[in-house]
Order: structure tokens, then sequence, then C-alpha cells
């Protein structure tokens, strides 16, 4: 009874009430996953699960036994950031930076929809093997995450340098 | 949030068997632990069937949908994608990128409404929580309700835009409960509230939804699904439209049309459907049967507009299925 999250063994939580959310922040102090609205409404809690994206406060901890969780924490390599961590901070891609772990989870899931060729609401062509990369179609994917300071424009420039080529 | 079992079933009879005909089946959780959270839900029980067989099959011509597939994974389909477009784009307009990969098919289903004051425990009446108690969105704050097929006792719509899709592909349910298997049209599946609002589908105690079959459908090549909403993307639908056409030298061989944000369940416009079949396929006649069927309309206080908006939303997606536009 086991999950892994960030490449160790976790024992699932007695209590089946137990929000993914609230095991990483309260019972492993993984505090990098943020609690917003804890609805499902704002991405903050954005998480990887087995590469891909999810809101972790809507998943109970005991249906992810098995599961491999990855979170802000998990991505960067010691002190060697994430590629798309650095590109946020060079786009400016934050200003408070509470949406931010959230924004970065989703965009690393996202890049993996894009590779095999998940359309979005926005695709024209629904059977097209590639969709093109476009600044339409990343807000449209990342409209599961909201950025309460407007950083919008820089986060979609992170995301561009860092994944620009994954569709193109 | 209430306390409660958990178990988790290995297959549908050990599901059926675990829920004991009083446990709650658990798909991705999207709504169904948000609902947990705010207390409008308390089961004393949870069977988990996240984990169940999640299939995509040919069936019949058409598709055999397990209830455990993800709604990603049902849009991502290549057979769905080609063949059923219109269900791809439902699914695509609805929720987030994270919920959709959530959520199950089956919970898609058993949706429940977003209205304000069924979520609003402590401050507002609602039959739909507590029968009998009353429904303060009828003269609230009601710009989001039904416009078709409400009742005195109760105004808020489905939310789903993936079963206003099944509505218009006749979509068929397939349940396994206590008594055993048997299979319900999508349209009847979903019921109207009546004096029993509280009472959202045909589902017996016990009964798990398991699949949905699409039925091979020569119109559904030609479909596709509109969905106007307050912001571009991740909000519900205020009116959607779910359309498919067969189309020959200019005229309707046939038709299939399916409403959603107006209703108590996805609203499939059987009337408007009888009125184009067999008729020209020009913006006039889409704008009668438009009329036609939105005639009964009994907007409230707040959302009137809703029929306007459902008249054109109906002709515009009619008329980008045809190149007839508006």
């Amino acid at each position: 009874m086991a999950i892994e999250i960030n490449g160790s063994q976790v024992p699932v939580p007695d209590d089946p009430r137990v929000s993914l959310l609230d095991l990483l922040r309260e019972s492993l102090h993984l505090t990098g996953t943020k609690k917003g609205c804890n609805q499902g409404a704002c991405g903050a809690c954005t998480v990887l699960v087995d590469g891909e994206r999810i809101v972790s406060c809507l998943a109970l901890a005991v249906q992810y036994e098995g599961r491999s969780i990855t979170t802000i924490e998990g991505l960067s390599d010691g002190d060697a950031l994430h590629p798309l961590q650095q590109a946020f901070i060079d786009h400016d891609g934050f200003q408070c930076g509470y949406c931010t772990p959230g924004q970065i989870c989703s965009a690393i899931g996202m890049a993996a929809e894009l590779r095999r060729g998940l359309p979005s609401h926005v695709t024209g062509d629904l059977t097209a093997e590639r969709v093109p990369f476009s600044r339409v179609e990343l807000q449209e994917r990342m409209s599961g995450n909201l950025c309460c300071c407007g950083a919008h424009n820089g986060i979609i420039d992170a995301i561009t340098e860092t994944f620009g080529e994954v569709a193109a | 949030m209430t306390p409660f079992r958990y178990a988790r079933a290995t297959d549908v009879t050990d599901a059926v068997r675990l829920a004991d005909g009083g446990a709650r089946y658990l798909g991705g959780g999207t709504n169904l632990v948000d609902l947990m959270r705010e207390t409008i839900e308390r089961p004393a029980a949870l069977v988990d069937v996240s984990g169940l067989p999640a299939t995509i099959e040919a069936h019949d011509g058409g598709l055999l949908i397990g209830a455990a597939v993800r709604n990603t994974a049902l849009a991502e389909h290549p057979a769905v994608r080609a063949r059923y477009p219109v269900l791809a784009r439902a699914i695509l307009a609805g929720a987030s990128a994270q919920i959709r990969n959530m959520a199950t098919v089956g919970g898609n289903l058993l949706q429940r409404t977003r209205c304000a004051y069924f979520y609003d425990e402590e401050g507002s009446r609602c039959n739909k929580r507590v029968p009998g108690q009353g429904c303060d969105a009828i003269d609230g704050f009601n710009r989001i309700h039904a416009i078709l097929g409400a009742s005195p006792a109760c105004v808020a719509t489905h939310p789903s835009d993936m079963c206003v899709a099944l509505a218009a592909l006749d979509a068929i349910v397939h349940l396994h409960g206590p008594d055993g298997t048997r299979t319900v049209a999508l349209t009847d599946f979903h019921t109207l509230p009546g004096e029993r609002p509280d009472i959202e589908t045909v589902l017996a105690p016990g009964e798990l939804i398991t699949a949905l079959a699409l039925p091979a459908s020569p119109l559904a090549a030609r479909s596709t699904y509109r969905k106007v909403r307050d912001r571009a993307s991740y909000a519900f639908a205020l009116v959607s439209v779910a359309a498919a056409i067969d189309l020959e030298d200019g005229i309707v061989r046939d038709v299939r049309l399916a409403l959603g944000g107006v209703a108590h369940k996805p609203w499939r416009a059987t009337k408007a459907e009888t009125a184009l079949r067999n008729g020209p396929a020009t913006e006039a006649a889409f704008r009668a049967a438009a009329e036609l069927e939105l005639a009964d309309a009994a907007p409230l206080a707040g959302n009137g507009f809703k029929v306007e908006l459902a008249r054109r939303a109906i002709v515009a997606t009619l008329g980008e299925l045809t190149g007839e536009t508006a």
C-alpha cells in the first residue's frame, strides 16, 4: 500500500478522506504544490501522475496507490533547474509565484499531450496527427491554470521557449 | 467531509457486490469529491470503480466505451475523432485538461448541477438537496438556469457537454445492478425534475454504469459541437448545440440535434429534427426549426437571453455543417 512520490515510496493514508494535495502538503511537507480553490477551479495544485497532469485537490490519495506522482520538488536535479523552471525566471512567468508550481507541472503534462497529437477545443482538424503549436493552442490548453497576477504573457513565452519545437 | 468506508472493486460483479445497494461508485472523483467536501453528498461508503477495464472496442459497426475510460482518452481515440467529431469536440469543450485526464465517462453522466443554490447548503433552499424544502433559484439569480422542461420545484440544468453529444448520437447506456444487466437510451437515462428533482437518472439502487454504446452512424462524420459560455475556455455552457447532418443536393436527408445548458437533462431537439428532415438546408429552414423547438421555452427573470441565444446557436451550428452561413 504505497504511492511513489518524486521517487520515494510513501504509505497510503489510513483515512480515505485525505486528498493527494493534503498528503503532499500536510503529511510530507512538500509545500511546493499549492492549495488555491480546493475545488478544481484554479489549477494551483496540479501535479503529474505517470506523466499526466491532474488537480491533486480532487484526488483522494487512496485512489493513487501504485501510481507515480511528480511534484514541482521532483522536477529539478539538485540545484539544476528544469528548463521550464529557468524559462519562467527568464521570461517573468510569475509575480507572486503562488500559481507557478501548478503552471509548470501543467505545462509539462501539456507538452506530452502535444507530442502524442491530442487535439484541443481550438484545433481545426481533429484527425491531424500533428497539432500546430500556436499561442491560441497554448492559451486553450493552459486555461485550467489561473494566474491572478496576470503573468500569462510571460508564462506563454516561457512555455513556447521550452516546448516550442514539440509539435512544430 | 463525512467519514466513509472505501473499497476498490476488481471487476463489475465485485463492484456491485461491494456496493450492496447502498454505496456510491467513485470514478475520477472530480465532482463527487467536491460535493463530499461541501457535505452536499455524504455517502457512508465508496466503491472505487476507476480502475475497472477502460477499453474502447468496435461494436456492431459502432463503438463500445468502457465506463472507466477517461474523458481525454475518449476524445483522443482515432475512431471518435474521425467518425464522431461531435463527441470529441464536446469533451474537449468541457472542464480543463487536468479534469478531463481524471474524469471517467461513467462519472460524466452522473455530474450534478452547478446551480449555486444547490451548493449553498447553509444559506439556500433547494428541492434537489432537501426534497420539499423549496427552490431559491426560481426567484433568485437564475441567469444560468433552465428554459426548457423545468418545473415549479427545480430550474437547474445538467452541466455535461459530453452528454449533449451522446444524446445527439443515440448512445446507449449499459448498466449492471443487483438484479442483472440492462440497457437504457442516453436520452431516457436522465430525467426531468417534475416534483422530484432529487432524482436525476433512472439508475436503480446499486446499479453501475458499465459502458456506453455508440451505434453506427452515417450522419456522425458530419457533426460538430458549439458551446457558448461566459469565458473563451473552462466555463460551463450557457447554451450548447450538438448537431449531425446528412445532406444530399441541398436537402436534409437526416439530422440529429441536441441542446446543452437549457434543461435538467441533455435536450434532444426532436421537434426541430422533424421539421428539418427532407427539407432544404437553408438558413430560413434552420431558423424555423429552432423556433419550433423553442416555442415551449419558459424563461425565468434572469435567463430570457438564452432563448434567442439557443436559436442563433442552432442556426449557426447547422450553417457551419452545411456551408449555409448565417
